[in-house]
């Protein structure tokens, strides 16, 4: 793999950046000494699908593609990209697949909203449910208070189990 | 000549499942009691000569018989014998004989143990499990025979993939199948329930221990894997929302509401439909799975290799057992409804409520896994989904979820009243809001996600065994005498509800904590350097090689210093020859607190070894919690045991009325 | 109303089987380009023998061409060349692009074993290929008269995939020019 040709902005030195999340193929000579734009960099990586990899983001990668790709990441951050136009720039190359957080568009909208809508729209056929029932059991005898309720586990001489 | 046993044995084996699959039916129907018992006896020759075949399997991976196509490529007589058996379910057709001989187990075992049944009943079970085999022994001799020979021979196999030679590949392939394929039990004889067109107390009562027996294996299989992959991936992660993993996951999700489901159905006769299809769901998702890792329908890092006129055959099984099932549910299942009654606040409700979320949270699994899918083929455009997607939307389904199971075991059956059930968890819902509150206070009102994990996760655990408080009237003036006596008479299904429940808040904590506090450094470290990590100092002590069976590997010993002592941990990056690949064994200190994780790569030009490191807090609860879960489990269904001994014993004595027990 | 509830699950798994049957006749691996019906990024590479042209992407116009990623070290490359020979025989223009790769050992291995290429352009970082979208080599862009992406493909083109598709697009283009 003959990718090392890419300039680099920063050597690490030998203390190393405190950064919280995965990057766990990250290089130490890929790391920015800026550690904001790193931890911005290492956030963007943890969103990025490594296309060559199965199921993997680019941080998580050892692919020379995946490098490259962090390589850019970082050399549009320092040259002053926003979150964004840093997505956007790999997105225009890669297309969406790149991306592991789907975009939200009407293509996306069941994506989206299936989850929601399958719980309110359940909830309210589940309500129904409930309450029908619970018409029906409102005419059945009352159930037992707690008192009355030991008292026939005792009679019973067995516990009600969970 | 084990080829040839073995290939014969899987042709009998068919023909024994197709007799399975419609002697037992047509005896049913009849009422033709002979026919009814060849099917008992069919089931019990088809998982013998299906065993037989994975025997043979077995024989020739460990004997190195290299004339077996897929022995050859898959093992190597340098491969340490623990793995040249794992290698037997290494392959897309070992592990599917794998799948196919547990099912023939289950369904061996509902005909030896299935006295206590009514007959038409299990024999209609046997014959759905018979169709299910049948079918897959065909896909199995069809399209992805076992033992087809190499010739010529060649003199040594491939190897196996090193991140599969791990004691992982030994355990988690075959738990893991005992919990999917177990699933098919409830499948089947929700098949029957609807060819017989009742549901019963029996029904119920039979049911229930094989999806315990299958939810407590998937637990343990699905947590195995996940630990599996922290250890032996090299990054440390545990989850990663691949298709595969899902595959296992949303029949976990649906099995667990099955669980409960057909709990109500067996103590009250209710949440019939609900169960059947829950039944149906459970095992069809399960095939789902099967299909998702052997067709190439989508990429995986567990994903075998892509092969779409495979996939092609297992879409047909899924269509036509699935299909047909829930065609039988539409038109049979809404004769099946009892009046059983329950007010909307009751534990049956609860319960209900707890399926529709479960329910909710596998369709939203089910929709990130496969949108790609429907995009693909509705606008030919290429999406992907991962793990930002599900944090979004699975989480906070999840979150409530675990709200609510608090409230579950604290809730009567058929009807409750809403204060009295606030008042009931007092406790557990003060220690919770102290530990939002705390929580708040330190690390911030931002981090709302940390703050409700630690909160709910205390709060599942405190609602768990608040159970046990109440019932052993803690706190009502009893002494200790008292206390200890109504402990003892808990019924094991009481702990095993507990624990369960406490187990998963565990599993919350551990997964809130790794989450929201892992720390990591990536350096490059030369020998006698060390480097601060979460409050402790690392050393690099010493870089060197060693020789493994077969591997070379670049060995680096650390030194972790904190203030609960020191420890030394190694860190090794493999290679092996045979298949000319790298891995890295991370160097793990495994704590009650959390974790040390360090990973080593390769070397640097001038020397230096390139090292990731990783504090992991309370990582270690996640699958802890999952052991719990599983523990629980298995009490619930040491209890179905020990009853029904009970009830054998005192039979003949005074007629007592048990409420619904085995 | 009850009753269609019942159907519901049914009429779902119908929905899925459908969409299942459609997804398995794609490979989920093949990326779709995001370049097709956009004008070709702006590049200029050395060469990779010296004293050539190298190769910039105003090379690309005029007609239409092909542009071939490849490198030295690529073993589906080497499937793939004897197809580039003989489409250059045929007069078809391609132009080559050496992937990360070292310009002396792509020259060795266009002097050892042919070179189909009109031009060849040296990307010894990658990053035009970046700029293309490329993950991985052999792949080839369709291109037309005036510049812009009309094809891709992923992996080794065979005589097949020339014959059935890129032979008739060609031809199309042509014509428009």
């Amino acid at each position: 793999m003959s990718g090392r040709g890419v300039k680099r902005l920063a050597l690490l030195a030998l203390g190393a950046l405190l950064l919280a999340g995965e990057a766990r193929a990250v290089l130490p000579d890929e790391q920015l000494a800026n550690p904001k734009l790193e931890a911005r960099a290492r956030a963007i990586g943890g969103e990025l699908r490594c296309v060559v990899c199965q199921n993997q983001t680019i941080d998580d990668s050892d692919a020379g593609l995946a490098r490259d790709l962090r390589i850019i990441l970082r050399q549009r951050l320092v040259a002053g990209d926003s979150d964004k136009q840093a997505i956007a720039f790999i997105v225009r190359r890669y297309g969406t697949f790149v991306l592991l957080k789907p975009p939200f568009d009407w293509d996306t909208l069941v994506l989206w909203l299936g989850p929601l809508a399958i719980l309110a729209g359940g909830g309210v056929g589940v309500a129904f449910y409930l309450l029908r029932r619970g018409e029906a059991a409102r005419a059945a005898p009352p159930a037992l208070s707690e008192a009355e309720r030991v008292q026939l586990d005792g009679i019973l001489g067995t516990d009600e189990p969970a | 000549m084990t080829a040839e046993i073995g290939q014969f044995a899987l042709v009998l084996a068919l023909m024994l499942a197709l007799a399975q699959a419609l002697v037992p039916l047509w005896g049913a129907w009849r009422g033709d009691r002979v026919l009814m018992a060849i099917g008992r006896n069919a089931a019990l020759l088809q998982a013998a000569f299906v065993a037989i075949a994975f025997a043979s399997l077995a024989a020739a991976y460990l004997a190195n018989d290299f004339s077996i196509a897929l022995v050859a490529a898959h093992s190597n007589s340098a491969q340490p014998l623990i793995y040249r058996l794992g290698a037997v379910w290494g392959s897309h057709e070992g592990s599917m004989l794998l799948w196919v001989l547990i099912l023939a187990l289950y369904g061996g075992a509902v005909a030896a143990f299935g006295g206590s049944l009514r007959e038409s009943l299990q024999a209609r079970v046997l014959a759905a499990q018979g169709m299910i085999g049948a079918a897959f022994l065909g896909f199995l001799l069809f399209t992805s025979n076992p033992f087809t020979r190499l010739f010529p021979a060649p003199p040594d196999g491939a190897e196996l993939n090193p991140v599969l030679q791990d004691p992982g590949l030994v355990f988690h392939p075959p738990i893991l199948y005992l919990g999917y394929v177990g699933f098919s039990m409830a499948f089947s004889f929700a098949i029957a329930a609807l060819i017989e067109g009742k549901v019963d107390a029996a029904w119920a009562r039979w049911v229930r221990p094989w999806v315990l027996a299958s939810w407590i294996f998937l637990t343990v299989g699905i947590a195995g894997g996940s630990l599996w992959a922290y250890y032996s991936l090299g990054w440390g992660g545990w989850w990663f929302w691949d298709p595969v993993e899902n595959a296992s996951f949303m029949p976990w999700l649906l099995g667990t509401a099955l669980l409960h489901s057909s709990l109500v159905l067996e103590k009250r006769g209710a949440l019939i439909s609900w169960t059947i299809l829950l039944a149906i769901l459970t095992f069809s998702l399960s095939l789902v799975g099967t299909f998702l890792v052997r067709s190439g329908i989508l990429t995986s890092v567990h994903a075998f290799a892509l092969d779409p006129q495979r996939g092609v055959y297992i879409l047909a099984i899924i269509a036509a057992l699935t299909g047909s099932a829930l065609t039988l549910f539409a038109f049979r299942a809404r004769a099946m409804r009892t009046g059983a009654l329950f007010a909307p606040l009751s534990r049956e409700g609860g319960i209900t409520l707890n399926n529709l979320f479960l329910l909710a949270a596998t369709a939203t699994v089910f929709l990130g896994t496969f949108y790609p899918v429907f995009m693909e083929a509705a606008r030919g455009e290429a999406i992907s989904v991962g793990p930002p997607y599900y944090r979004e939307t699975f989480i906070p389904l999840f979150l409530p979820l675990i709200l609510l199971a608090g409230f579950g075991p604290m809730l009567n059956w058929k009807r409750d009243e809403g204060r009295a059930l606030l008042r009931r968890l007092r406790g557990p819902g003060a220690l919770a809001g102290a530990v939002l509150v705390a929580a708040g206070v330190v690390l911030g009102v931002a981090h709302v996600l940390t703050l409700l994990g630690l909160a709910l996760g205390v709060w599942l655990i405190a609602a768990a065994f608040w159970v046990l408080a109440r019932r052993w009237r803690i706190g009502q003036g009893g002494g200790a005498v008292e206390i200890a006596r109504l402990a003892r008479a808990t019924p094991l299904a009481v702990w095993g509800m507990v624990l369960a429940h406490a187990g998963l808040g565990v599993t919350a904590l551990g997964i809130t904590a790794d989450t929201a506090w892992q720390t990591n450094k990536v350096l490059t470290m030369t020998a006698g350097q060390a480097v601060s990590l979460a409050g402790r100092t690392v050393t690099l002590r010493s870089v060197r090689i060693v020789r493994g069976p077969n591997y070379e590997a670049n060995q680096a010993r650390f030194e972790v210093s904190g203030p609960l002592g020191d420890r030394t941990l190694i860190s090794q990056r493999r290679f092996y020859p045979v298949s000319q690949t790298r891995t890295t064994e991370a160097a793990i200190g495994v704590g009650f607190l959390g974790n040390t994780y360090i990973s080593i790569g390769d070397e640097t030009a001038a020397g230096a070894l390139v090292t990731r490191l990783w504090d992991h807090p309370l990582v270690g609860w996640i699958w802890g919690g999952g052991l719990i879960m599983a523990l629980g489990g298995a009490l619930s269904l040491a209890d179905r045991g020990r009853r029904r001994a009970v009830v054998k014993r005192s039979a003949p004595a005074a007629p007592r009325t048990a409420p619904a027990t085995a | 109303m009850r009753g269609a509830l019942f159907l519901l699950p049914a009429a779902l798994f119908v929905a899925v089987i459908v969409t299942f049957v459609i997804g398995l006749g794609h490979d989920p691996s093949q990326l779709p380009s995001t370049l097709i019906g956009k004008p070709l990024p702006a590049f200029a590479l050395p060469p990779v023998r010296p004293g050539e042209a190298g190769l910039a992407s105003r090379d690309l116009t005029g007609q239409p061409r092909l542009l071939n990623v490849f490198a030295s070290w690529c073993v589906s490359c080497r499937i793939e060349h004897p197809v580039l020979l003989a489409l250059k025989a045929q007069g078809v223009p391609i132009e080559g692009l050496d992937w990360k790769d070292e310009a002396a050992a792509a020259a060795r291995y266009l002097a050892d074993n042919g070179d189909p290429y009109a031009q060849v352009g040296n990307d010894r970082s990658g990053r035009t290929g970046i700029d293309l979208g490329v993950a991985g080599v052999p792949e080839t862009f369709v291109v037309d008269g005036k510049g812009v992406v009309r094809y891709k493909v992923v992996g080794p083109i065979s005589p097949d995939d020339w014959d059935r598709t890129l032979a008739p697009l060609m031809a199309r283009l042509r014509a428009k020019t």
